[in-house]
């Protein structure tokens, strides 16, 4: 075993039945180990190329006649292995709903106004120092279907991946001092030990003043430390 | 340090994974389409359907590859051959994942193969699979990934090669759960 193998520790079980979509979703034999192979510390490099001008900027990438409603806010972090190293130039990509808790998606039918001036999605590269910034507006809480009176918590969607396919990573980032996450089966569905690594910081330092509260968020990703194996 | 842990891709990725995709006012980062006419090698379309345990057609499903190209090199310098793509199965009627792209050649000595990576609502952690080639039957036998699966489950990792009218299809279905469950691996 690579010492960066998925840490079955932190990440969630594929079943877990109180988030209800999981009971005829989650592969039920177990997964068979893998050796890496070039297959595996290789993948797609994402870089600057692949961001347009406003990316970054989710307060300006749906523009069409104002500005967003909703309260602005600055989410940055640094994109670590698991020594610590930053990983740099490597593609960060967002969704979230809007202030009112709605998606511009065709699927969402929330009983709640979109907002004309708010996309939802972004992405952007991170710096020498593995940092990624969006400015955006918060997300708000909304209702779904998997209990009675079931509600997500305010949450931004990230999708990273960092230095090789084995690195791929797609997760939630929440906000600190959220009352719906002890109710959040997704959320909950993390080992308790490592559920807080999912909550952002509020971050003074991040606050644009008379403009934009900030949040940091960091994540770490496996790194590159697998080593192919030898070849017959 | 800790690994971040990992959270369902959820409902509603279109728009932010895969705009064009879906019709939405953003450009895409990747697509079902990973070849241009210049690219070198056989071009070939893989085509299939994710299978809950109920045996329901997923139609909220993500699926990525990863490739090496048809010299067997993964993020060649000598083309613009990026070997990755992105589909979801929410634009096709019968919630189809189609790639149009090109067979790998054989790397490092294994049967030539293609990385999927499985993300959807209801799957807290993605899931690693590998798609093989059913014309590739003596290098698939030598395969040192394909010889770690039980023989019983091999099948469940090998597409099937379909010459049609519009050209070599490979037909392989994702099963999530069952009898014919599709082998995941823990990468």
């Amino acid at each position: 075993m690579n010492h960066n193998q998925r840490d079955w520790e932190v990440h969630p079980p594929y079943l877990y039945p109180d988030y209800k979509s999981t009971v005829f979703r989650a592969p039920s034999k177990p997964l068979i180990p893998m050796k890496h192979t070039l297959s595996e510390s290789t993948g797609p490099v994402y870089g600057q190329d692949s961001v347009g001008q406003f990316d970054n900027d989710l307060t300006k990438n749906g523009i069409r006649n104002g500005e967003p409603l909703g309260e602005r806010i600055v989410v940055s972090g640094r994109i670590l292995d698991i020594d610590g190293r930053p990983i740099k130039n490597t593609l960060v990509e967002i969704w979230q709903a809007n202030a009112a808790g709605r998606y511009i998606h065709k699927v969402d039918q929330h009983n709640a106004p979109l907002d004309p001036n708010f996309f939802g999605g972004g992405r952007c590269v991170t710096d020498e120092n593995g940092r990624y910034t969006f400015m955006t507006i918060k997300p708000g809480a909304y209702p779904w279907g998997n209990h009675p009176n079931a509600w997500r918590p305010n949450h931004i969607h990230f999708s990273l991946f960092g230095s090789n396919i084995t690195n791929r990573l797609v997760t939630q980032m929440y906000f600190p001092g959220d009352p719906l996450l002890q109710y959040d089966p997704i959320y909950q569905g993390v080992p308790e030990k490592a559920r807080h690594l999912l909550v952002s910081q509020f971050d003074l330092s991040l606050t644009q003043p008379d403009f934009a509260l900030g949040y940091n968020f960091d994540i770490v990703l496996r790194g590159h430390n697998a080593t192919p194996f030898e070849n017959q | 340090m800790t690994q971040t842990p990992s959270q369902t891709v959820g409902p509603y990725f279109a728009y932010g994974l895969s705009p064009q995709q879906y019709l939405y006012n953003h450009t895409s980062i990747a697509s079902g389409n990973l070849r241009t006419s210049s690219t070198q090698g056989e071009p070939i379309t893989i085509k299939g359907r994710v299978l809950d345990g109920q045996g329901n057609a997923i139609p909220d499903a993500m699926i990525e590859i990863w490739q090496a190209d048809a010299k067997g090199q993964y993020n060649p310098t000598d083309s613009d051959f990026k070997g990755f793509g992105r589909f979801g199965t929410g634009t096709d009627p019968e919630a189809q994942f189609i790639f149009q792209t090109i067979k790998p050649a054989s790397v490092d000595g294994q049967a030539p193969h293609i990385t999927v990576v499985v993300f959807m609502r209801g799957l807290l952690t993605h899931a690693y699979t590998r798609l093989y080639f059913s014309d590739e039957t003596t290098e698939n036998q030598k395969d040192i990934i394909l010889n770690t699966v039980p023989e019983e489950r091999k099948n469940t990792l090998i597409a099937q090669r379909q010459e049609t009218p519009e050209g070599i299809v490979y037909q392989w279905d994702i099963v999530m759960q069952g009898e014919q469950e599709t082998v995941f691996f823990d990468v």
